[in-house]
């Protein structure tokens, strides 16, 4: 075991290239867009709304298509189901979201500077979780609303799931639910600091190799490719 | 004997040889039909046609006549789109049910359009607003940005039969109106009409337009001799700053005026110097007379002239670029083209030939530059490109293409039947699109199913983008289209629903919370929110005497989510747009219960938007 450890610790230690420090800083560049772009886009269709209603979901509010019109009234469409309305006031990932996301950054940040292959781990792994639980967030969100029904609403429909990702036909209505730009730059996040992590782990192993230190060789065979 | 035979025999070949040469009459007049070809009827399908989802071209705006409302066409579909409320109450939008519309209209449920004037930049339609004129001495004016009658003008002093009216001048500073039938002033005055031709006055006005508003005002007259003052234009380009008028019954006679009036060869075209009679206005010459200051031509001299023209002329129509000043006798077979450039000559060299009570009159032959032989009955005038003129023909029953300048006659086009006045493609701008021309026809003749005796008018299209003319679409229309006027579509930019910031009505609720009934003394104000699918509040109790005022706020910011507010056995149906707020008061006469309900199918639970009036009776 003790030799698995050191192991590890040497290379979490290890330093980071400038490329893989590069994408870190990339990474926390690739934040940047979340505050100007929304995370995720729902568009409705109908016969009688054939340019669709949209609805624009930042990590800080909702946004309405055709000037905030469209959240209205999906809003108002949803009051004869009995749903309860999106209203901003119901999301209280607004008020975390934008923090969370500039702390990933700095985080992100600190990866470039102190450049180590721990700080890059980090990165991923808070990474990972805030993406994890934001989609599961969403998705118990969505979940509530398609089952929080208004017992005395005038149409009674069963209680469903809106769709997460792709699309799906509810009464008259055809619904797309797909990622928006935000979280395509999200994407792009997990994406560098992954690469990140494989050149630097291997520029570290590699690095041991033609340097072996006599304490702690890494057997030939074990690397971490 | 042999004689007598030979005579009758002669006689019998002489009849047999007449009638073969005479021959039987035919069933139709020869140039009734123009059979057309397969291929025409495919072309014009193809040409007029449509799609479903897809918009027309051109917005045709035409007027209503006696109808009180203008009428909006698609062209080349010629659907029906909308009809604009303006001089009568119209229960399918609400019109003259709200307190507002109902001081516009007044007194009067009725009115007479006939000259439609979109508004003008640099002579060329800007989209902004249309003006139409009425027979009672007004003037409405509708804004495009949300096809609303917005203000109604008069019934103005002094003007008594305001036929000739609504034409624009080029920057849209003033609309005209005249007296078709002249009456002393001002009006009130009664004097026997005996002496017609000395105390009754014809009388022009210049209403003023405001340029960032469209709002009208009266701004100046000119009282003219009594002559039935019919039909005008405003000049452009080089005759910019002139208007001009026709006349009939420069007799000035009375009685049977069909007979009357038709007495001299020449009646009159008059050219108004607006600019001069907006300058003698600011200048405080003339007579405050009915609560507006007129001139009288007398005392300002150069102010009117008189040009001559063919026997009780109708219109009279200024060419793209100004130049000539086309009119004609409704009776002749000729129209004529007056050249502006000799009219300002004549005027110079005083080449007059008389006076009419003090207005010199110009020599004919002197202002003229054609006769052009376009057929009986000429009326009305429109332009085309490339110095194409359409005139439509009323005794002919068609409509006539000819050239300015060479004065060629290229084409004619039989109308179904007896054209009025056509319509071209912004045929009366600076610059006429050509394309279209659409003969707007006094009979439709059973053209139609048969509806009966009442029947409507037709409205005809023309294609006129190629050498020859072609009819194209028969359309019918309520009584009664005169003149109508077609703009590019994308010239108009109108908005689908109020925005809710601009809605300034001080009763106006957006929140359910807010609306409800306050009571003042006897007077009582409910404040109601109509949304798909509720009023708030759905039930309302008064007393009987009470006088309530109804304010609906429809707080819908969706295109097309009309809410009707229909008070039953009160005689009461608004209308809400989008954001918009309608006010009316009702007194509450009658005691008992009385349902509100949406009358404009709003959703799918639109039977379900009702309420209650509960009127308690006054105790005894």
């Amino acid at each position: 075991m003790k030799p698995l450890f050191d192991r590890s610790h040497r290379l979490l230690a290890a330093p980071i290239g400038g490329g893989a420090r590069a994408l870190a800083l990339a990474a926390a560049l690739l934040v940047l867009p979340t505050y100007a772009f929304p995370l995720w886009n729902l568009t409705m269709f109908a016969p009688q709304y054939s340019g669709g209603l949209r609805l624009d979901i930042y990590s800080y509010k909702l946004q309405g298509g055709n000037k905030g019109q469209d959240l209205k009234e999906i809003n108002l469409l949803n009051h004869y189901i009995g749903m309860r309305d999106l209203a901003p006031d119901d999301f209280r990932e607004f008020q975390w979201m934008p923090f969370v996301l500039g702390v990933l950054a700095l985080v992100f940040l600190r990866a470039a500077a102190v450049g180590r292959v721990l700080d890059v781990v980090d990165s991923i792994v808070l990474f990972t979780y805030f993406g994890a639980f934001s989609l599961w967030s969403f998705a118990y969100k969505m979940y509530r609303y398609g089952h929080d029904l208004a017992p005395t609403a005038p149409v009674k429909v069963d209680p469903f799931m809106p769709p997460l990702l792709g699309g799906q036909q509810l009464a008259n209505f055809e619904v797309y639910s797909y990622p928006a730009l935000g979280s395509y730059a999200l994407f792009l996040v997990g994406l560098v600091l992954a690469i990140a992590l494989v050149i630097s782990v291997r520029s570290a192993i590699r690095r041991e190799r033609a340097a072996p230190s006599p304490s702690a060789a890494l057997p030939a065979g074990t690397a971490l490719r | 004997m042999a004689d007598t035979r030979k005579t009758i025999a002669a006689a019998i070949a002489a009849t047999l040889g007449v009638a073969i040469f005479v021959g039987c009459p035919p069933r139709e007049p020869k140039n009734a039909r123009r059979p057309a070809a397969a291929s025409d009827i495919a072309v014009a399908a193809e040409k007029t046609y449509v799609p479903p989802g897809d918009l027309d071209e051109y917005y045709m705006f035409s007027s209503g006549g006696h109808s009180g409302q203008v009428f909006i066409y698609g062209l080349p579909s010629m659907r029906h789109i909308t009809t604009i409320p303006v001089f009568a109450p119209y229960p399918a939008t609400g019109y003259g049910f709200d307190d507002e519309t109902k001081a516009m209209l007044g007194n009067l449920t009725w009115g007479d359009v006939h000259h439609p004037a979109l508004s003008e930049t640099n002579g060329d339609y800007d989209g902004r607003w249309l003006f139409v004129n009425e027979m009672n001495g007004r003037m409405a004016r509708i804004d495009l940005r949300d096809f609303k009658t917005r203000q109604i003008l008069g019934p103005v002093p002094n003007i008594s039969g305001n036929h000739g009216s609504t034409f624009i001048t080029p920057n849209s500073e003033y609309v005209i109106m005249s007296s078709r039938f002249p009456v002393p002033i001002p009006k009130g005055t009664a004097v026997s009409v005996d002496r017609f031709a000395t105390d009754y006055k014809g009388v022009a006005a210049g209403i003023k337009i405001d340029p960032k508003t469209g709002q009208m005002s009266l701004g100046w007259q000119v009282v003219l001799p009594p002559f039935d003052w019919d039909l005008g234009d405003a000049g452009k380009k080089i005759s910019d700053g002139w208007f001009f008028l026709t006349c009939y019954n420069s007799e000035r006679a009375t009685g049977k005026l069909e007979v009357t009036a038709s007495q001299r060869d020449r009646d009159y075209i008059a050219a108004i110097d607006w600019r001069a009679a907006e300058k003698a206005a600011a200048e405080g010459k003339g007579d405050q007379i009915g609560g507006v200051k007129v001139l009288d031509p007398r005392k300002v001299p150069g102010l009117v002239y008189l040009m001559p023209c063919g026997k009780s002329p109708h219109g009279v129509d200024v060419s793209p670029d100004g130049k000539y000043v086309v009119g004609s006798g409704k009776l002749q077979g000729v129209t004529t083209a007056f050249n502006f450039e000799k009219v300002l000559t004549a005027i110079k060299n005083k080449d007059f030939t008389g006076e009419e009570d003090g207005i010199p009159v110009l020599k004919y032959e002197s202002i003229k530059d054609a006769e052009v032989p376009v057929g009986l009955g000429p009326l009305h005038t429109q332009f085309g490109p490339d110095g194409v003129a359409y005139t439509s023909l009323f005794v002919d029953s068609a409509l006539v293409k000819w050239k300015l300048g060479t004065w060629e006659v290229l084409d004619k086009v039989p109308m179904s039947y007896s054209t009025g006045h056509l319509a071209a493609a912004e045929g009366d701008t600076v610059s006429p699109d050509g394309k279209w021309l659409v003969g707007l026809n006094k009979l439709s003749h059973g053209r139609h199913l048969s509806v009966g005796p009442s029947q409507p008018e037709s409205s005809q299209l023309v294609d006129v983008s190629g050498d020859k003319m072609k009819l194209v679409y028969d359309a019918f229309t309520e009584p009664e289209p005169h003149y109508a006027q077609i703009i590019k579509a994308d010239k108009i930019k109108p908005i689908e629903v109020y925005p809710k910031e601009e809605n300034k009505n001080p009763l106006a609720v957006w929140d359910v919370k807010d609306a409800g009934m306050t009571r003042n003394g006897n007077e009582v104000v409910v404040k109601i929110v109509a949304v798909r699918s509720s009023f708030t509040p759905s039930a309302v109790e008064v007393n009987q005497g009470d006088t309530v005022k109804f304010a609906i706020t429809n707080i819908e910011q969706t295109t097309d989510e009309l809410h009707g507010f229909a008070l039953l056995d009160y005689n009461l149906n608004l209308v809400i747009d989008p954001g918009e707020t309608k006010v009316v008061t009702v007194k509450a006469t009658k005691p008992g219960v009385f349902p509100y309900y949406c009358t404009n199918f709003c959703s799918a639970l639109h039977q379900e938007m009702q309420g209650y009036l509960v009127v308690k009776p006054a105790k005894q």
